[in-house]
């Protein structure tokens, strides 16, 4: 062969050229995600309140949320002092804001974590093994698809009590079926793929074919749904909490419109207690399905721009 | 590795042979048949060779071609590499496709369009632990580089970090050959290595099997409905139909005289053959599910339907009579037909 | 076998100087570039090139079916009219009733819930839309033998038919409503080597029989040199050469025309055994030409002045002509 090949270029190792590769796809991805105007405002609005709850300590004081050190009056309008008011305890609307910033993202992002690990893994299994394997995969899908999760919210809050990570294990419960149906037929159609095949004749064991060639072709999809799981998460635990079933000693989103229901915010006409956190949960799931629509976007035009 | 041997030389029996042995592969189409794709057959092909199977759809030939590597079970008969039956354990053919490879149809869909030139052609040098093994300590960037230029496409290097989507069709199937040479096989078994590409880039592609024959001692099992292909590159032709071999040979003695009228059909429909009067068979290949007793190609032999077999006695035999297997080993031109063995005996 | 469209009255099909440019984001493709093209009534002609050279792209303009944006310049005749000016009405006339398509990947183009019955009886409620449902039954009948199919066909389902048969009936469909010019797109492509004689002898049968005019679009020269009266080459949008089919194939004039017909020897010839021919590169991208001729990359005759200026369409003589600057020249 040509010995011109051996400049100094061929000593790059394969490491380098993985790592060039990946740099380069990111920033491909990040000017395509660019030209999306409403992904770029969901991500905006998604770095304001990530930054939000991850500086809650410097933003509002932790004394302000304790019930029993509340510095304000009970369910004072908005004034300079407190920019949104107080809630019946007293305590400054906006710092519950910002501190439920936290359980809210907190709890949504752990709970698609566990749903989309189960569900990818899951899915993969049912989808690639065929026979029994892959068939009671299946059947497991289904039966934990139809769990309502409501039900099981009230029955694990009576037996184990009511928790964060009641409420983290009820949405990952309920949430990875849909995620495991969609990743298995992604796998069966890709598992017929003739790259597949190649595959299979260059020596690929089933490891291999999995994790080198149907997991990466998969992943678009998981990422897409991903953001739309995570919106859905912060919803259930909104729902959940506002229906008493979240850790009393948290404040989360969810936890502010149950109090603000039940002290009769809304008949008082005391806007400021509910609204801030119903506009929050809205803005923040918003943000997520703008992001998932762009990422949507930006992962398909590689598998469009083939001749 | 063998040394380069000298091309269309008949056997020197110490290169390693892959052979079919009676070998039949069924599937079980959606309604319950049961479709014989292969009945019977018995081929082999050894590196330094070039073996055309040569058929339309439905003939078998690629369902050969993929139950010599291992990717179909036979259900009956066996194939053999190297003396010994195939090892279908995971090892086995893992060790069987070390040594034999396959070059998929259609290469713009056998390439994983997430994975650059690069992971395409190491990965096969990763799965099997090459640059380990390699004796001159060569770097998997170095081998990669070299798959690529006896590929053809240089400078290597350039294509590295390409996706499949940004090569044109010829370089794609450069590559798949290059992904398939990095693991330094002694067969290539390339399935229509040339029908989806343009015309004019074809001569290269086949250009560079021969060149690969020439030079590393490669052997090749070309499966294609081309003749013209057959003609250009193959030593050795197997026509196929139904899931039998009807006619083998010499490339020059079964295409330039043949002998069974389906071969002489297929040559006759060549455009710009001007030796053949043109005989346009009717109807389509049948369904394999019912494959016709006697000769398979009966119904739609223009022999029959024009009155040579009566006169030749042996009409009744095409009907009814199965013809006997042609064997792989081969220098002499054979051809399954009553009509012709009558001719012969006669 | 030759008769030079010159001498009989106006051609069926007369394209002029047509030009089709797409645009692409921010670029513009030049796709086709000055393309002159004839078809007479019972001729059959054929267009000959590979990917990119702007072959499909030009057949699209016949039905004014080239995307929105795509800028087309030029004259497109079919019998007198020009197709890339008409009005709505005149054009949806046109379609179909004077010329139709059979369109590439033909394979793929029925909707595989409808019985073929009432995809073809579609084309003709269509345009003839007073024509009672006895009637179109009958004529679909009478199509399907005309294209060698029993009249029972009708009645199934495109995925209960082969592959030659549904190209069968694509044909048919392209007749439904008695056109008098008929383009086809790659017929045979992806067709076995026996289904693809059958259904070339078709096509011709059909032109004797029917009178109509024919452009076949391929990038099997064998396939044209037997079917077609005359043969016209792209190149990158260009014509490089056209005349009389058998000595386009014989005899090339060009290059790239001697190239295509080297692709596909002749079996028995035996300087072609173990000779495979073939060109180096890949045909170029529309959106990026090289300067004078596009082929001079390429060519094994070229030489520095090839890339200076595009080659000029001169007439050879004997109904020939040829784009190239070194024709004649050894």
């Amino acid at each position: 062969m040509s010995a011109a090949s051996t400049t100094p270029r061929a000593a790059v190792s394969a490491r380098q050229l993985a790592w060039r590769r990946r740099r380069e796809t990111l920033r491909r991805g990040w000017a395509e995600f660019r030209q999306h105007r409403a992904g770029l405002v969901g991500l905006g609005i998604l770095v304001v309140f990530v930054v939000v709850a991850l500086a809650a300590p410097l933003l509002a004081s932790s004394t302000d949320i304790s019930v029993t050190r509340a510095p304000g009056g009970v369910l004072e309008h908005p004034s300079s002092t407190y920019w949104l008011g107080t809630d019946d305890s007293g305590r400054p609307v906006l710092s519950l804001l910002i501190w439920g910033a936290r359980i809210s993202l907190l709890v949504g992002l752990t709970a698609t974590v566990i749903s989309m690990v189960i569900g990818t893994l899951v899915g993969l299994m049912s989808g690639y093994f065929e026979g029994w394997g892959g068939a009671l995969l299946f059947r497991v899908t289904e039966w934990f698809l139809v769990i309502p999760f409501l039900p099981l919210a009230i029955v694990l809050a009576t037996v184990l009590g009511r928790s964060l990570f009641n409420i983290i294990l009820v949405i990952g419960i309920t949430s990875w079926p849909a995620t495991a149906l969609l990743i298995r037929s992604q796998t069966l159609s890709i598992k017929e793929r003739p790259y597949l095949e190649r595959a299979r004749v260059l020596g690929a064991g089933r490891s291999h074919q999995i994790g080198r060639h149907i997991l990466p072709n998969v992943m678009p999809m998981v990422f897409a749904n991903t953001t739309l799981t995570v919106a859905i998460a912060i919803l259930t635990e909104t729902t959940l909490s506002f229906l008493g079933l979240g850790d009393p000693t948290r404040v989360s989103w969810g936890t502010m419109l149950d109090q603000a229901y039940s002290v009769g915010a809304i008949t008082t006409g005391s806007w400021w207690f509910f609204m801030p956190p119903g506009i929050c949960v809205i803005l923040v799931v918003l943000s997520f399905t703008l992001i998932g629509q762009a990422l949507e976007d930006v992962v398909n035009p590689r598998l469009k721009a083939r001749r | 590795m063998t040394a380069a041997t000298p091309t269309g030389t008949p056997a020197t029996e110490q290169r390693p042979t892959l052979e079919a042995n009676g070998l039949a592969v069924e599937f079980t189409t959606r309604s319950g048949a049961v479709a014989r794709a292969l009945d019977d057959v018995d081929v082999s092909v050894r590196p330094g060779e070039i073996l055309a199977l040569v058929g339309e759809s439905g003939s078998g030939k690629t369902t050969l071609a993929r139950t010599l590597i291992g990717l179909e079970r036979p259900a009956a008969g066996e194939v053999r590499w190297d003396g010994a039956g195939l090892d279908y354990s995971a090892r086995g053919l893992k060790e069987l496709r070390r040594r034999v490879q396959m070059v998929l149809q259609d290469a713009s869909s056998s390439l994983n369009p997430r994975h650059t030139v690069y992971d395409s052609v190491a990965e096969g040098l990763r799965l099997h632990r090459l640059v380990d093994r390699d004796p001159e300590g060569r770097s998997e960037a170095e081998l990669v580089a070299r798959a690529l230029a006896s590929a053809g496409l240089r400078p290597p290097e350039s294509l590295f970090l390409r996706y499949p989507h940004e090569l044109s069709g010829g370089q794609r199937q450069r590559v798949l050959i290059a992904g398939a040479l990095a693991l330094q096989p002694e067969l290539l078994i390339a399935d229509e290595p040339v029908s989806s590409l343009d015309a004019s880039i074809r001569g290269e592609i086949l250009a560079l099997l021969l060149k690969l024959r020439e030079e590393m001692g490669l052997g090749v099992l070309v499966v294609t409905h081309d003749l013209g292909l057959a003609w250009n590159i193959a030593d050795r032709i197997a026509v196929m139909y139904l899931g039998r071999v009807v006619e083998s040979g010499r490339t020059e003695d079964v295409l330039a005289a043949p002998q069974h009228p389906y071969t002489q059909a297929l040559l006759s429909v060549v455009p710009e053959i001007e030796q053949l009067e043109p005989v346009v068979l009717t109807g389509e290949i049948p369904d394999p599910t019912r494959i016709p007793g006697g000769c398979r190609f009966h119904p739609r032999c223009p022999a029959l339907a024009d009155g040579s077999a009566e006169a030749a006695g042996v009409a009744a035999a095409c009907a009814g009579s199965p013809l006997p297997v042609l064997p792989a080993e081969t220098v002499g031109h054979q051809v399954a037909c009553h009509l012709v063995a009558a001719r012969q005996d006669g | 076998m030759t008769t030079p469209a010159t001498t009989s009255p106006a051609p069926l099909l007369s394209m002029r100087g047509v030009s089709l440019t797409y645009r692409a984001h921010d670029r513009d493709v030049p796709a086709v570039r000055t393309v002159d093209l004839d078809v007479a009534r019972g001729e059959i002609v054929g267009l000959a090139g590979e990917s990119g050279c702007g072959k499909s792209t030009l057949a699209s303009t016949i039905l004014r079916l080239q995307p929105t944006s795509a800028q087309v310049s030029g004259e497109v005749l079919v019998d007198g009219a020009d197709v890339l000016t008409m009005r709505w009405g005149d054009l949806r006339t046109l379609r179909w009733g004077e010329a139709s398509i059979v369109f590439q990947g033909a394979l793929h183009s029925l909707n595989p819930v409808h019985r073929i019955g009432r995809q073809i009886g579609e084309a003709i409620t269509t345009h003839e839309p007073e024509v009672s449902d006895d009637d179109v039954r009958r004529r679909v009948g009478d199509l399907l033998e005309q294209v060698g199919l029993p009249r029972q066909r009708a009645q199934a389902y495109p995925h209960q038919l082969s592959g030659g048969q549904k190209q069968r009936i694509m044909i048919a469909m392209a007749l439904a409503c008695n056109p008098s010019l008929i383009v086809a797109d790659e017929p045979t492509t992806a067709l076995d080597v026996m289904v693809q004689a059958q259904v070339l002898d078709l096509l011709s049968g059909l032109v004797h029989d029917l009178g109509v005019g024919m452009l076949i679009i391929s990038h099997d020269l064998s396939v044209l040199a037997d079917l077609c009266d005359r043969i016209v080459v792209m190149y990158a949008g260009r014509v490089v050469e056209s005349g009389p089919a058998d000595r386009v194939f014989e005899q090339p004039l060009h290059p790239y025309s001697g190239a295509l017909s080297a692709a596909f020897p002749k079996v028995g010839d035996p300087a072609a055994r173990f000779a495979p021919a073939g060109l180096p590169g890949d045909p170029p991208d529309p959106a990026a030409l090289p300067p004078g001729c596009a082929f001079a990359p390429r060519c094994p005759r070229a030489v520095d002045a090839c890339s200076l200026e595009v080659p000029v369409l001169a007439d050879h003589g004997d109904g020939r002509s040829v784009a190239c600057w070194r024709v004649g020249e050894p």
